[in-house]
This record gives C-alpha cells, sequence and structure tokens, in this order.
C-alpha cells in the first residue's frame, strides 16, 4: 500500500502536482489518468522519489518514504519494479542481459537459474526469440514489453508502470494489461499505472486516479466511471463517439441486471 | 557563484561515490570492462603519439645544437627528459582528456537522458558508485601504465629518428640516455599520471552524470567537459611541477 498526502510539485514557476493525495492499494491495479501533460508521469516520479516533491509526505507500508534517508530509500528500492515512459533499457545490453541485471545485481543464483527466470518472464510478456538483440534492433513495443520484463522479474513488491501499452497493437496491449493484472493478483503487489488507453481503464481499473490540472479530479473503480457524472472525466474517457455509444450500452445493461 | 555551486556538486558527486556495492562481483566485471575500454581502447593513439613525440622532439633537439663544441649526446637526455617529464605524463592525458573523457561525458550524459540512470537508482543501486567508481578506478590503474608504455615508445622515437638521419649512432643516443638520469623524475612524471588521470574521468564523469535535457545537452556537455579537464590539468601539472620539483 502507498499513500500520499498532499503532494505538489513545482518546476520552477509551473505548478505541475497541486496538492495530491490518494491511496494505492495492494493487490490492486492503480491506475493514474489524465490528459497529456497532466503530471502522471511527475506524480510516479515522485513517489519513487526520482523528483523531490515540494510539499507532502509518502508512505510506503504505513513507513514514511518522505522521511526516510538515501540508504533506506535504497533499501526499499530493491523492492520496486518500474516500467519508464521511454522504457530506458540499457542500451550496451542485450534484451536477455537488461532482464538479467537485476537478478545478477540482487541474487546469488546460478546462471542457469537466472537464465531460466529471464525466459519465463520474456515469454509472459511474449517476446521470444529476442534475447541476443540489442535495444537498438528492437521496434518501441518490443522495447516496453523488455521493460515490463525487467521491471517484474524480481517480483516486485511494488509495480510502476508509466503507459506500458502506449506503441503496443490493441491484442498485445490486452495482453501486456492481463499480464500486469495476473501479477496484481497472485503476488499481493501495489500495481500504479500511468495510462490514457480507455481498454485498461476499463479493463483492469480497480482503482483510478483522474488527474487534470495537476489536481485530483476523480476517483473510483471501472465501474463506476460508467455512471460518473463528472464532466471532464466524461469528456476525457469518452471522448469519441464510438466510445460514447459503449458507455451508453453498458450503462443498460448494467441497469438490467 | 555558478562555479562554487559545480564544485560544490562535483565533491558531492566524488563522496557518494564511496559506498558498498550492492553486489561485489559486479562491480568488479564493471571495472574490468572499463579497465579494457579505457586501457586497451587508448593503446593505439597513445602509441603513435608517443613515438612521434619522441622522433620530432630528437629533430628539433639536433636542430637546436649547432654549436659544434656540444656533445651530440645532449640530444638523447634532451628527448629522454623532455619525454619522460612533460610529453608522456602531460600530453598523453590531455590526449585522452579527449578520447576517454568525452566517451565517459556522453556515454554518462545518454544514460542520464534516456533515464537508464533513474533505472539504475529505482532498482536500490547507487549509480554514483556503479558507473562512476569503476571508471576512475581503472583509469588510475591503467593510464599510469599507457604513460609508462609512451616513456618507452617516445625514447625509442627518438632513438630511431637519430640514427636514421645520421646525427646520432644508436651508442652514442644510448650512452647520452644513461648519462645524469635521475630516476625521482619517472617518479614525479608517475605522480602526474596518477592525478591527471583522476582528472581526466571525473570531471568528464560530472559532466555527463548531470547531464539536464536532451541530446544537444549532451554533446555541450562533453565539450566542456574535455575543455576543463586539459585547463585542470594544465593547473596541476604547474602546481605538481612547483611542489614536487
Ligand atoms: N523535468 C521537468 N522539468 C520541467 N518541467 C517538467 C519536467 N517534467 C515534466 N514537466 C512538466 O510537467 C508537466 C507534466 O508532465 P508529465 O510528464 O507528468 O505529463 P504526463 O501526464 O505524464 O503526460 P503524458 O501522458 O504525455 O506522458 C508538463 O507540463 C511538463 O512540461
Ligand atoms: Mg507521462
Amino acid at each position: 500500500m502507498i499513500e500520499f498526502k498532499n503532494i505538489t510539485k513545482k518546476f520552477g514557476e509551473k505548478l505541475v502536482l497541486n496538492g495530491v493525495s490518494h491511496v494505492m492499494q495492494n493487490g490492486k491495479t492503480n491506475l493514474i489518468i489524465g490528459t497529456s501533460g497532466s503530471g502522471k508521469t511527475v506524480l510516479q516520479k515522485c513517489l519513487v522519489g526520482l523528483f523531490e516533491p515540494d510539499q507532502g509526505e509518502i508512505i510506503y507500508d504505513g513507513i514514511s518514504f518522505t522521511k526516510m534517508d538515501g540508504q533506506e530509500r535504497k533499501i526499499l528500492r530493491q523492492q520496486i519494479g518500474m516500467l519508464f515512459q521511454g522504457s530506458a533499457l540499457f542500451d550496451s545490453m542485450t534484451v536477455e542481459d537488461n532482464v538479467m541485471f537485476p537478478l545478477d545485481m540482487f541474487t546469488k543464483d546460478k546462471y542457469l537459474v537466472k537464465l531460466k527466470r529471464v525466459n519465463e518472464v520474456l515469454e509472459r510478456v511474449n517476446l521470444i526469440g529476442a534475447n541476443k538483440k540489442y535495444p537498438s534492433e528492437i521496434s518501441g513495443g518490443m522495447k516496453k514489453r523488455v521493460g515490463i520484463a525487467r521491471a517484474i522479474v524480481l517480483n516486485p513488491k511494488f509495480l510502476f508502470c508509466d503507459e506500458p501499452n502506449s506503441g503496443l497493437d490493441p491484442q498485445t496491449s490486452m495482453l501486456i494489461d492481463q499480464l500486469i493484472y495476473d501479477i496484481t493478483r497472485e503476488f499481493n503487489t501495489t500495481t500504479i499505472i500511468n495510462t490514457h488507453d480507455m481498454n485498461s481503464v476499463m479493463e483492469i481499473g480497480d482503482n483510478i486516479l483522474y488527474l487534470k490540472d495537476g489536481q485530483k479530479e476523480w476517483t473510483g473503480n471501472s465501474k463506476d466511471i460508467i455512471f460518473s457524472e463528472n464532466k471532464n472525466l466524461n469528456a476525457f474517457i469518452f471522448a469519441s463517439e464510438f466510445l460514447q455509444d459503449a458507455k451508453a450500452l453498458r450503462m443498460m445493461e448494467a441497469q438490467k441486471k | 557563484m555558478k562555479f562554487i555551486n559545480q564544485l560544490g556538486a562535483y565533491f558531492l558527486m566524488l563522496r557518494g561515490m564511496f559506498s558498498k556495492p550492492e553486489n561485489p562481483k559486479l562491480y568488479w566485471k564493471e571495472f574490468m570492462h572499463q579497465c579494457a575500454e579505457i586501457g586497451l581502447g587508448s593503446l593505439g593513439i597513445v602509441a603513435i603519439i608517443s613515438v612521434f613525440m619522441g622522433a620530432v622532439s630528437a629533430v628539433q633537439a639536433t636542430y637546436q645544437i649547432v654549436n659544434p663544441m656540444v656533445s651530440k649526446v645532449i640530444i638523447a637526455q634532451i628527448v629522454r627528459d623532455t619525454v619522460i617529464m612533460e610529453f608522456s605524463p602531460t600530453l598523453i592525458c590531455i590526449v585522452l582528456a579527449g578520447v576517454v573523457g568525452s566517451k565517459i561525458a556522453s556515454e554518462l550524459g545518454n544514460m542520464r537522458v534516456s533515464e537508464q540512470i533513474d533505472a539504475l537508482e529505482i532498482m536500490g543501486i547507487n549509480t554514483k558508485t556503479y558507473l562512476i567508481m569503476p571508471k576512475i578506478a581503472a583509469a588510475i590503474v591503467t593510464i599510469p601504465m599507457l604513460v609508462i608504455l609512451s616513456m618507452f615508445l617516445g625514447i625509442w622515437g627518438g632513438r630511431m629518428t637519430s640514427s636514421l638521419s645520421g646525427a646520432l649512432s644508436v651508442q652514442s643516443y644510448d650512452t647520452g640516455l644513461m648519462m645524469g638520469f635521475i630516476p625521482y623524475n619517472v617518479l614525479f612524471a608517475l605522480m602526474k599520471a596518477y592525478t591527471f588521470s583522476f582528472i581526466v574521468t571525473s570531471i568528464p564523469a560530472y559532466y555527463g552524470y548531470h547531464v539536464k535535457g536532451g541530446s544537444l545537452e549532451i554533446g555541450r556537455n562533453s565539450t566542456k567537459s574535455v575543455v576543463v579537464s586539459c585547463i585542470v590539468i594544465l593547473l596541476a601539472d604547474y602546481i605538481l611541477a612547483a611542489l614536487l620539483l
């Protein structure tokens, strides 16, 4: 569980996050949604300490992250997996070495054991046969999946994914969503996903935080979102006619029950 | 003011470098990798420069000794002392500031811009220790070796041109080499080499590690790091000479 209170972050004069508070639950897929530039990435980076918030407190499982020193944060971070928006793969290493890196660093397992684990996660992200390729030789969507594989290889307690399925085709995108969802349930992970993919919102939105202009505008789950009367949220989520129809259909179905 | 800030950040970076490795084996591997990159990687350029350096100083010394009263053997001494005391440690390290330094700065800069440093940081790795320390350590180990090699090659280059041009026979050159040789000079040169190898890695590492913005900044910081390293080397060269000679 990650709780944060009143997170405020400014870049120079620009107020990016304005007093955001929320609780990210374990065993649930917690989504942060919002338009491009609404501060999703900045919020995630504040939560893991890559940005220092100007105000507010962050609490990991009851322990204040804000008050931790460098060493304590380092130890906590060994339980964090993170997928960056730009994948952030190590470009001097092959796909296999990228995914194996956390295992090399933090386990004492034999090479073959590690290799087995690497292949296991690569298979889970539907990426087989790219083991020996370098990041510069694979597509953007593949990089994303390698990034996910690297983030989950140690079964982290806290999983942060910045737009895990942007740049993926709808089918792979659903597969990745399902994977993240399954891992979250299986290992009781506190998973935080930044997304503006409506499929993800509907399929795996256990706990959704909608950011607008750096503030918490709405929160709820994927069922609540259909009935929400929040104008901004509706305009954001159900942007196209197609999606509006889907919403109407879902509402009708729900009312029949 | 900006200078003081940067200096502070530079020393903070150096201090942050000293922490217990999460996994010594991987750090060792990285260190060995850097030794190969820095040491073997610049072997070729160091060899070429050294031979020419020695050759040129022999030719120039010959040119300057016009007085028939002065024994030509002194050419060997001039080559020996300039190569050992100045050319090998200082010139080679200035070249390495360009070769090794710019590579370190752009490598770290690229890792910073593409969030690879953040990714390591999030895994719970001290990136200063993992990324910077092995580079500095590898440089401190390998660059003085390169400098010693460069001394031999430089003196050999002088010997070759002297005999080829007929200015000095190989035998007289060798006699000249032995005359008035001060072993302390080699020690002095090594002290310079150690200092400079720290400079040509730590300064570019600082500039690379602290890149902000995009890929344009990487190039800018990498150039800046080479310029600053060169200036600091010359400054340190002067200070060491004043202190130790
Ligand atoms: N390092 C930074 N320095 C200055 N401003 C920044 C920095 N990082 C982000 N910002 C600003 O913060 C705001 C929010 O950016 P952020 O990257 O969090 O958006 P986002 O919600 O993740 O958008 P997207 O969906 O496009 O990824 C933007 O206006 C951006 O200009
Ligand atoms: Mg973003």
